[in-house]
């Protein structure tokens, strides 16, 4: 087990890289700590993959070191840095038996024939493998065969970080939560640190005690689910996350107070602003949307577009001046006919500029 | 890392070889053929390869080959796309049956059926015609493109089947302005395979042929025998016929590995 | 997939069926006509019973035949398939020079049988050969219309030049799909390259090196034109395989019954030794 951290970080799989675009990692610098439960969330082709297969050794970054408990392993062998991965499709040795299977990286090790045992039916029972073991691992269902992906990783007793590349991806929906919640449960059992990349949020804000958001090569924040949903970093992780995602309005800011078209808006942090330019933003997630009382006249006047139930809550979709603004409203309350007026939560409403969050210190970044 | 890239260089010189040979000897004079053991040729001519594109029965015997090849190909592959079809989608009495019996005719060697075809094709009035070539041929082209067609077809999900005829379409309609478009690539592979065991074999060929429909290669053996032996002409006939095939290679190249792979052969 | 059934595909195999029949059924029933008949000059034929079959079985001139052609087969089999796919191993997986050596070493396969023939019989004629004069050169007393020993060695390596391709082609279709992750996983595992080619690259070739083998082993059993280019089947009949020796028999010396008796033998032997040859490698994977 360790701390993994990653200096200046980069990546290119253009050979020349030019442009901004040729960077599949644009300057990753993050901490990883030793036992840590992490999700690495992002859309398809922001790098997630790439950021994993650098850190397991399978590609070697163009630029930047990589640091397994302050050793530098930039130029290790996924085998010298001793990392597990399990892949988004179930990798596992067709001919053997899942016993064998799980044995295989510790035959390879040199590892003895009693240990070896000892430490596959250790796995096996922990991943409720125990009864097949002699079955041939070909045969199983996906999501055993994912079972066995990861048990290859678990049967080394020392491994420095497992990492999950979309893992769940052709599990059937219902095996989805019972694999996830088996993974968390091991998680807790051996503190092993662990990546989970996906682009479901609900994976990694179920699994992850940290989530990194990754978009274009960059990460745009790390933090707790709660910190990622109360505090978005940037706009992307606002829209990304939740659903349905932050309401984006432009702004205008005069005298450390914004406005939306003219009305006045009240924010946490539009008072850090500092007048530099830039492409101002509010952002106001609809869980923080809510209808003024019937008769009261401050907030934002809206036309209602439309209402769609959720479930236990309704979102509705609102408008004003082509602006739309979604707020969620609960079940058994009433929404209002035609038109009303919205009040933004202000301790939930924060400035944006450039799609970063406005802090005392300039930039975010 | 790059150690054992040796191993296909070597492959290659290898392949290369008999092929430079042949070359060689083309472009050489009959006396210097007679005349020794020579590397590359000292007198380089192009007298052989003007004897045959003067020479009609030199380069009849091309338009012939090609003629049956083809012929061969488009009937093959014409035939086995309905056929594959049917086995990839449907299951119909006696079924597997017929589609081994198609495949064992694969397995049935030219020579047992050298004389019965010479016999049946005389038969019918088709004996030295392109046709009787290209109708034997289908003897072993037809299980072939069948196998390969029905590989690919089983790739295509029936949902598309399924989605065309809710469209609107009529089977043929489907058929040909949607199915057909979508397997192109196995298409393109059992054209070339088609073409491939068509343009190499020779005993049915010959057998089938006398004078009018005689294949090129079969020519060659004609010259052996016949005005001495004529080594370069021999060589420049066969230098000729190699053409043919790596144009062929040329267009599909980019498919040949993905053709093995995603098809049966 | 599940298929529906439906007895109107009749009619779209039908094409099929009556091209396939008019060419395999009345030929062979021909055969089979002559096999069991006796024929006097050209037109007159009586029953014959089996006769022709057990002479046919019989006969010392097949059993060595059937032998030559069982060796053959054995040599080239023993000899491709190994050169194929550690050829296939070495190639580069991606880059420009892919495209290269598979345009290159399809060429063999596209060059008719007989030219084949010739080609080597330029490379192994005495004085003037490329073959011939290497290995007189390096000291070896080489003569292939003289000796059977060195018959057999050029027209096996002309074999392998010929066929040797089609595994490899099969071999690098078969690797190239391989997923990357397969070999991540591996790297990971600390597997080394054997334990790589064992546990992955063989166990996903299965499929491939089956068809490999079926199609080198019918191929095989029918060599014909080739050989006759070369050899003749010569020298005596040393490379006389059971296509030359049928030939040889039927058109050669108008024994009708007896070829025809040897055709069928020779047909059903590669019907049988295929089925064989494909249930024996598929049963295990079935498992």
């Amino acid at each position: 087990m360790a701390q993994i951290q990653l200096r200046e970080l980069r990546h290119s799989y253009v050979d020349q890289p030019a442009a901004d675009s040729d960077w599949a990692l644009k300057r990753l610098t993050i901490d990883w700590a030793d036992g840590g439960a992490y999700a690495l969330l992002g859309p398809s082709g922001c790098g997630k993959t790439t950021l994993l297969n650098v850190i397991s050794g399978l590609l070697r970054p163009t630029g930047g070191q990589i640091l397994f408990d302050g050793r530098d392993v930039t130029d290790a062998s996924p085998e010298q840095r001793n990392i597990a991965q399990v892949f988004q499709f179930p990798v596992i040795y067709d001919t053997m038996t899942v016993y064998d299977n799980l044995a295989f990286p510790l035959r390879n090790r040199g590892v003895d024939a009693r240990e070896v045992d000892r430490r596959v039916r250790e796995v096996a029972e922990m991943l409720e493998l125990d009864d097949m073991l002699r079955h041939r691992a070909a045969g199983l269902t996906a999501d055993g065969k994912q079972k066995i992906s990861l048990g290859r990783g678990l049967a080394r007793s020392d491994v420095n970080v497992i990492m999950f590349d979309e893992p769940l991806t052709v599990i059937d929906p219902h095996l989805k939560w019972v694999l996830r919640s088996k993974l968390k449960e091991l998680h807790q059992r051996i503190r092993v640190t662990m990546i989970y990349v996906t682009h479901d949020q609900t994976e990694a804000l179920t699994f992850a005690d940290q989530v990194v958001v990754m978009n274009d090569g960059e990460i745009v924040q790390t933090g707790t689910p709660v910190e990622l949903f109360e505090r978005p970093n940037h706009t992307f992780v606002g829209h990304f996350i939740g659903s349905p995602g932050m309401n984006v309005l432009p702004c205008e800011i005069a005298g450390g107070r914004a406005t939306f078209a003219g009305l006045p808006v009240d924010s946490v942090n539009a008072g850090a602003y500092r007048g530099d330019g830039g492409r101002l933003e509010l952002g106001v997630r609809p869980e923080f949307v809510s209808f003024a009382p019937a008769g009261a006249d401050d907030g934002i006047p809206v036309r209602i577009v439309k209402a769609l139930d959720a479930g236990r809550h309704r979102i509705v979709e609102t408008e004003h001046a082509d602006h739309k603004i979604k707020l969620l409203v609960p079940e058994g309350e009433a929404i209002p006919g035609d038109t009303a007026h919205v009040r933004l939560a202000p301790e939930r409403t924060w400035v944006y500029r450039d799609g970063w969050l406005v802090t005392g210190k300039g930039a975010a970044r | 890392m790059r150690a054992r890239y040796w191993v296909p260089t070597l492959y290659i010189v290898f392949l290369l070889l008999p092929i430079y040979w042949l070359l060689n000897m083309s472009f050489k004079t009959t006396n210097e053929i007679l005349g020794g053991f020579s590397l590359w040729p000292h007198e380089f001519t192009l007298e052989n390869y003007r004897v045959i594109f003067t020479d009609a029965t030199w380069y009849n015997g091309y338009i012939a080959s090609i003629q049956y090849v083809a012929l061969n190909t488009v009937l093959s592959v014409a035939a086995a796309l309905p056929a594959a079809y049917a086995f990839s989608r449907y299951r119909f009495l006696g079924d597997k049956h017929l589609f081994f019996w198609l495949l064992t005719n694969r397995m049935a060697p030219p020579a047992v059926f050298a004389l019965p075809f010479y016999q049946l094709y005389s038969a019918v009035g088709l004996f030295d015609t392109p046709f009787a070539v290209a109708l034997a041929h289908t003897l072993f082209n037809i299980p072939l493109a069948v196998w390969i067609l029905e590989g690919f077809m089983s790739g295509v999900p029936k949902e598309l089947d399924e989605t065309a005829y809710v469209d609107g379409y009529s089977f043929w309609g489907f058929f040909i302005r949607i199915f057909i478009p979508t397997i192109a690539a196995g298409i393109g592979v059992a054209c070339f395979f088609c073409f491939m065991f068509s343009w190499v074999e020779l005993l049915l060929a010959k057998t089938l042929t006398a004078v009018d429909a005689k294949p090129i290669a079969a020519l060659m053996t004609k010259t052996a025998s016949t005005s001495g032996y004529q080594l370069g002409l021999l060589a420049a006939a066969g230098s000729l016929t190699l053409i043919p095939g790596a144009v062929v290679i040329y267009f599909v190249r980019n498919y040949i590995a993905k053709g093995f792979a995603l098809g049966r052969v | 997939m599940n298929k529906t059934v439906n007895q109107r595909a009749w009619w779209f195999v039908l094409p099929v069926v009556l091209l396939v029949a008019f060419n395999a059924v009345i030929p062979l029933m021909t055969v089979v006509n002559y096999s069991v008949q006796e024929s006097f000059g050209s037109n007159m034929f009586f029953w014959s019973g089996v006769r022709w079959f057990e002479e046919v079985l019989r006969s010392e001139r097949f059993h060595a035949s059937l032998l030559r052609q069982l060796a053959f087969t054995a040599a080239i089999l023993a000899i491709e398939v190994p050169l194929g796919l550690a050829i296939a191993l070495a190639m580069p997986r991606r880059g420009p020079w892919v495209s290269v050596c598979l345009v290159l070493m399809a060429l063999p396969l596209l060059i008719p049988w007989n030219v084949v023939g010739a080609m080597w019989n330029i490379m192994a004629l005495p004085t003037i050969g490329l073959l011939s004069e290497t290995l007189h050169a390096l000291g070896f007393d080489y003569n292939y219309t003289r000796e059977p020993g060195a018959a057999w060695f050029t027209v096996i390596l002309m074999d392998v030049w010929h066929w040797t391709s089609l595994v490899v082609l099969l071999c690098y279709a078969g690797l190239v799909s391989i997923p990357d992750a397969y070999y991540q996983a591996a790297k990971i595992d600390g597997a080394r390259p054997w334990a790589v080619f064992r546990y992955i690259q063989l166990p996903k070739l299965r499929y491939v090196l089956t068809i490999a083998i079926l199609l080198r082993f019918m191929d095989s059993f029918m060599i014909y034109t080739e050989v006759v280019v070369l050899t003749g089947g010569g020298p005596g009949t040393a490379t006389t395989f059971l296509s030359i020796d049928l030939v040889k028999t039927a058109l050669g010396q108008f024994d009708l019954g007896p070829a025809a008796a040897m055709s069928l033998v020779y047909f059903l032997i590669i019907l049988l030794m295929s089925w064989l040859f494909y249930t024996l490698m598929m049963r295990n994977q079935s498992r």
